[in-house]
């Protein structure tokens, strides 16, 4: 049943592909065992006719999609309360097992403006507490909602709507679990259709496909692209004149700046963490090897000299050291190098081989893809205790890239004959696949903080 | 890119087709003439007709092999091993032969593609597709082609010329292309 749902799934997301302004769908292909029943419950519309917009179903479709969350069926709730004031029956909630609700209201301004306000619900200690729990500040007692446990309001226009949304969800998010949320992101990535004159794109879209957006196409491949720390530009590989070059590119003013054009291979940037340095591969004195330039002086610096393949450069959130891809040990495997003192060592041992390392913003762990009996996966592993898993079971996976806040990956795999982007949770338990249109879509890059 | 392949190898095939068209008029000119000639003789007259014929030219070595290599260089395309970028020995001739015509031309150059099949990462794949370009360059160079008449070009993965994820697809897909 699940099967046929998301072949239907994939059906509707390819014929509407051409109308819809979102291309890609989300469709959750694993369960959640883990996920924390919520109640998103729709906001109340005080204005009159129809409600401008249903704030709640992208709050509900981001914390699902978080795989930390399970918001129940609306037609479950015991009512749809728009506010505290409203719930009444805090043991109704209760019973149905949601450790928060969310409620909401939206009512009309002058000028095409709205106000929207939400609270952010513990309906068993509002049970408890009926409501108005009472407490002692500087030796008075007043009344206190501890029970609610957010609350706010804003002014929003309707072109603000969704990202106002995916604003909620952070505050949701972040109350309910003590981490920051990453709904306010977005993704690069590469879209290729051979049927197309120009068959190479780089997009960008909202974390959730939304908003997608062609920033270039070329008719000869783009590659690899790496958000500037700001989140406002891209460096990317670009074949456009014959041979790979990496470009700079501000994602709003389309300014293009050309970074370097050496001989051979000019490959897989990765800016630093602090936005002046941009590690990359470089072939131009022989074999692939890590170099890092710096961007405004547009100096290279050599980091690895080896005779055999070094190549994925990734900084640690520190700055202050590169994880990399080498052959230099026979199979490929991830490597780290202290850019002072230029030492070396090998950090994977699991499977064949390991490439595509990522280290987590947290500097806890590095995300890979991971090569098993002829099989790639993606895997974490942990730092320092080394304690290796592997996440994924789809195939052919790469191009791992990891939320801002550590809570989720994106990457690149191969379903139905085509490259198309999948999620799965940093624990691996949540897994979900985002359908494409006609073609391909590949090298995902998760962007920072926005 | 794709149409213009295309197009590029149609054009190999119609000359192809047109060169052994041409070696084989000879003799079919010489059916039609005949035949030709038997009508023409009852309209004009003509007595005696006679035909002529040509021997086939007799080929120096030298000109032997420059034919066979002629014909080998209609080949651009050698391909690899999983994870290799080894030349295989089926492929030594095809290469002689572009060494050759490079070497007898030090003014032509080539641009030596290097690509693979999707297994990898991109950014790996990048690599191993330079390798395998640098591993055709230096069998050429060994050859006696000037490093300045090769330019090497990888493109991993992002140009395959069969898709899908079959073995048949990735054998295709992990090659080196001449260009000139």
């Amino acid at each position: 049943m699940k099967r046929v749902l998301i072949g239907i799934l994939v059906i509707w997301a390819s014929i509407s592909a051409a109308y819809a302004q979102s291309t890609l769908e989300i469709v959750i292909t694993e369960g959640q065992d883990s996920a924390r029943p919520v109640a998103i419950v729709p906001f109340q519309w005080l204005g009159e006719g129809e409600a401008p917009y249903n704030f709640a179903e992208i709050v509900i479709a981001d914390l699902r999609r978080s795989g930390r969350f399970n918001p129940i069926d609306t037609a479950q709730m015991p009512g749809q309360p728009g506010k505290d004031l409203d719930v009444g029956d805090y043991a109704a909630w209760g019973r149905l097992g949601v450790e928060a609700m969310l409620v909401g209201e939206v009512s009309p301004l002058s000028g095409n403006r709205f106000q929207v306000t939400y609270e952010l619900i513990d309906p068993l200690r509002g049970q408890i507490t009926g409501g108005t729990a009472q407490a002692l500040v500087d030796g008075a007692l007043i009344n206190s909602n501890d029970h609610v446990i957010d609350g706010r309001s804003s002014v929003v226009s309707p072109s603000q709507f969704r990202q106002y949304s995916h604003r909620i969800s952070d505050v949701v998010y972040e109350a309910l679990t003590g981490e920051r949320g990453a709904f306010l992101t977005r993704i690069a990535y590469i879209y290729v259709d051979f049927d197309e004159e120009n068959p190479y794109h780089l997009m960008v879209s909202d974390y959730d496909g939304y908003n997608e957006r062609v920033l270039l196409r070329s008719p000869e491949p783009l590659m690899s692209p790496s958000w500037s720390p700001e989140g406002n530009r891209l460096a990317y590989v670009s074949f456009e004149n014959g041979r790979p070059e990496i470009f700079i590119q501000d994602i709003y003013t389309t300014e293009r700046v050309k970074l370097t054009s050496f001989r051979g291979i000019n490959g897989s940037p990765s800016w630093s963490p602090d936005g002046t340095k941009m590690a990359m591969v470089l072939s131009k004195d022989g074999a692939p090897d890590i170099y890092v330039m710096d961007i405004a002086s547009r100096r290279v610096e050599q980091i690895t000299d080896h005779w055999r393949i070094d190549t994925e450069p990734y900084w640690t959130p520190d700055g202050k050291s590169l994880t990399f891809t080498s052959e230099r040990g026979g199979r490929a495997q991830i490597y780290r190098v202290d850019l002072d003192s230029k030492r070396i060592r090998r950090v994977t041992f699991d499977g064949e081989a390991n490439l595509g390392g990522v280290v987590t913003p947290d500097g806890k762990g590095m995300v890979v893809v991971n090569r098993n009996n002829g099989q790639f996966h993606i895997g974490r592993q942990e730092y320092p205790s080394g304690n290796f898993q592997v996440l994924t079971e789809t195939s052919l996976d790469e191009s791992p890239s990891v939320a801002p806040n550590g809570s989720m990956i994106i990457y690149s795999t191969t379903y139905n004959g085509k490259q198309v982007l999948a999620l799965v949770s940093m624990d691996g338990r949540f897994r979900a696949r985002l359908p494409s249109r006609d073609g391909e879509v590949k090298a995902p890059a998760w962007s920072p903080f926005l | 890119m794709q149409l213009n392949k295309f197009l590029k190898t149609l054009a190999v095939l119609v000359s192809v087709a047109t060169l052994a068209a041409c070696s084989s008029s000879p003799d079919e000119d010489m059916d039609s003439s005949s035949s030709g000639r038997t009508g023409s003789e009852q309209t004009d007259g003509t007595r005696g007709g006679v035909t002529t014929g040509a021997a086939d030219r007799m080929q120096s070595p030298e000109e032997q092999r420059q034919q066979r290599y002629a014909e080998l260089r209609q080949e651009h395309i050698i391909y690899f091993d999983f994870d290799e970028s080894t030349v295989r020995g089926e492929f030594a001739e095809l290469l002689t032969a572009h060494a050759d015509y490079l070497a007898r031309n030090p003014s032509v150059t080539v641009v030596i593609e290097g690509h693979t099949d999707e297994r990898g990462t991109p950014e790996y794949n990048i690599a191993l597709g330079e390798r395998r370009g640098n591993s055709v360059a230096t069998y050429l160079r060994n050859l006696g082609v000037l490093s300045s008449q090769i330019e090497v070009v990888s493109f991993g993965e992002e140009k395959p010329l069969a898709r899908g994820s079959s073995e048949r697809a990735w054998s295709q897909n992990r090659r080196a292309v001449l260009v000139y």
